[in-house]
């Protein structure tokens, strides 16, 4: 796809989502943040992915920046979703620039056990902390955006609408990046690290920038899905919410920036249909539906489309 | 005094368990070079199997000194039918994909065992306690502990050996290590990678049963049991070594003391202290304490 045409995409779908905002009922624009929230973290879950490393631990700053959002409301009682976002992405994006150095040297199977470690020290610490609810965790409400105050009903259709305008703005950056000299040489390190290191390009650094990115991403993902919900819990930060995140980005594919919101919203649309019919199976189809995925798709749903116009 | 000893018992018990899991679990890694998810499924599977034999023989009005082999006879059961099953049916198809995707594969399994586990059993939980209780309680100290603290520390101890005399001095056991140096060249030398791979995996998955079904007596067996043993044994081996036996063992006792030093000295940290452990030693060694040397490979 020319990247253009990734582009136009982008605000073609944003400009619908947003026209969406007034007029869909309540239940499809909690959905649709939802999925849009869940969407940024595995955006940049496939930054990393690109480079060939899967992070068994993204939960760890979907937890942190949910967390810092709501914290910040019931501590400091700043009760402005603009500053909570905000908050969110920054420790979000320091917490990953510190851990980063050590990540960026650990590859394969270690990767991903090392940022599984890193997610389940938050969860240890947030299951035992009474003064932040221990597994029940707290609720937030924001009261005013960028000092702009909320009419009350209408909170959740902002939150929607400024999803969509971050989510513009993060694919945009996002799809620019992966198009320039430091987004190309991600694949190339997947396919052979050392030979990327011989042409003189610093693999480490690459890798850095990637983790560092695909971390304020996932705070900025947990920020909008505690806004959403209204209340945050350290089942954000444990290994299964990882795991959906790993789920999503194969769903997707890493082959677009759009991939990833297409995978996350036809997994909120499938749980939501599954825990109302279904719900004893629901992971039982997840599971099939992965390998299934593993076997015969391994590029994602958006191959689907690639390869359809192959053959048109 | 006797306060550290409650500790170092209660330590080397909650080791014995996870002893149990990370061998397994390290097995399957050594010589497959997978990462198994659905280790835990395996768990609560055995778990299941034994809580529901060992039922079903007190309902009976059987003896119930017999319902410790039961509990042994469900894990083997159960390596039996799902370690073929899921390496014959399944893994066998995915071989020679890299390592993540094969860690993705058996999470896809965990995934799909959690629900079969519950449709199979539902979601009520299931109490079979006779044999927790049965054998009584001794006593360090002033404290009384339940006799089966020692019968799972004694069955904990008897795998491990059993395992390393297998693997070290038999002759299957040096087919497997051959295999785990280098699985091309033994393929070459006419070994049965195949073979050695199902052999593997069934007893890795009857590990992981064994460990389910002791567990059983203990607690409430009920859906998700297996959720949070599988990160617990993923930090086992991971810090002992991913492939190592000794290392599994050695991982094992670290997790189970630092964890129960914590339960006592600082309630708070018991279960943040466990993944920091495993944090903390793949920064200083990042393959782990005991990890074989790679050969390099050109």
């Amino acid at each position: 796809m020319s990247p253009d045409r990734t582009t136009a995409a982008l605000g073609v779908a944003a400009a619908c989502l947003l026209a969406a905002a007034p007029l869909a009922p309540q239940w499809l624009v909690f959905l649709l943040t939802l999925a849009l929230a869940k969407g940024l973290v595995v955006l940049g879950l496939v930054l990393l992915m690109r480079t060939g490393l899967v992070s068994f631990g993204q939960g760890l700053y979907f937890g942190l920046g949910a967390y810092a959002a709501a914290l910040l409301g019931a501590r400091a009682a700043l009760l402005d979703a603009f500053v909570m976002i905000v908050a969110a992405v920054l420790v979000a994006a320091a917490v990953a620039a510190v851990l980063g150095l050590l990540l960026a040297r650990y590859r394969d199977i270690f990767f991903a056990m090392l940022s599984l470690a890193f997610s389940m020290i938050l969860y240890g610490l947030l299951v035992k902390s009474s003064t932040l609810g221990s597994t029940d965790g707290f609720n937030l409400h924001a009261k005013s955006f960028a000092g702009i105050a909320l009419a009350a009903g209408a909170e959740r259709r902002v939150f929607y609408a400024v999803a969509v305008v971050a989510v513009l703005a993060a694919g945009l950056a996002v799809h620019r990046y992966l198009g320039s000299h430091y987004g190309r040489l991600a694949t190339a390190i997947r396919d052979n690290e050392l030979r990327v290191e011989y042409l003189g390009a610093s693999v480490s650094r690459v890798v850095y920038a990637n983790y560092v990115a695909a971390g304020a991403l996932g705070g900025l993902g947990g920020a909008f899905a505690a806004l959403a919900v209204g209340h945050v819990d350290p089942e954000t930060t444990y290994w299964t919410t990882s795991g959906e995140f790993v789920f999503v980005a194969i769903l997707g594919g890493t082959g677009n920036v759009l991939a990833p919101f297409l995978g996350a919203a036809i997994f909120e649309a499938v749980r939501t249909i599954a825990n109302q019919y279904a719900p004893n199976v629901w992971q039982m189809t997840l599971g099939v539906v992965m390998l299934l995925l593993i076997l015969f798709l391994p590029s994602g749903l958006w191959s689907l489309g690639t390869r359809w116009r192959r053959a048109a | 005094m006797s306060a550290l000893a409650s500790v170092a018992f209660d330590g080397v018990v909650y080791s014995s368990w996870l002893f149990m899991m990370a061998a397994g679990l390290t097995l399957i890694y050594g010589v497959m070079k997978i990462l198994n998810i659905a280790h835990g499924s395996l768990y609560a599977l055995g778990a299941y199997a034994g809580a529901s034999l060992v039922g079903a023989w007190l309902a009976g009005g059987y003896p119930p000194v017999a319902s410790y082999a039961l509990l042994g006879a469900a894990a083997l059961a159960v390596g039996l039918v799902m370690g073929p099953l899921l390496e014959r049916g399944l893994l066998r198809i995915m071989y020679g994909k890299d390592e993540v995707v094969l860690l993705l594969v058996t999470y896809a399994v965990f995934l799909i065992l959690e629900d079969a586990i519950k449709l199979a059993w539902g979601v009520e939980s299931l109490v079979v306690a006779e044999p927790y209780a049965l054998p009584g309680n001794f006593s360090i100290g002033a404290l009384a502990y339940p006799v089966y603290n020692l019968i799972l520390i004694g069955a904990a101890a008897a795998i491990g050996l059993a395992l390393a005399w297998g693997m070290y001095r038999t002759r299957h056991g040096k087919l497997l290590l051959a295999v785990i140096h280098d699985r091309e060249i033994s393929a070459a030398m006419g070994i049965d990678v195949g073979r050695v791979y199902l052999f593997t995996f069934s007893i890795g998955a009857a590990l992981a049963a064994a460990g389910g079904a002791l567990t059983a007596p203990m607690i409430a067996v009920s859906p998700g049991i297996g959720v949070e043993v599988i990160v617990l044994s993923f930090a086992v081996v991971v810090i002992g070594g991913l492939g190592s036996l000794g290392g599994a063992a050695l991982g094992a006792l670290i997790v189970g003391l630092v964890r129960s030093a914590m339960v006592r000295y600082w309630p708070e940290g018991e279960l943040f202290s466990v993944y920091l452990v495993m944090a903390l030693v793949l920064i200083a060694r990042p393959k782990g304490l005991f990890a074989a040397p790679e050969a390099r490979k050109i």
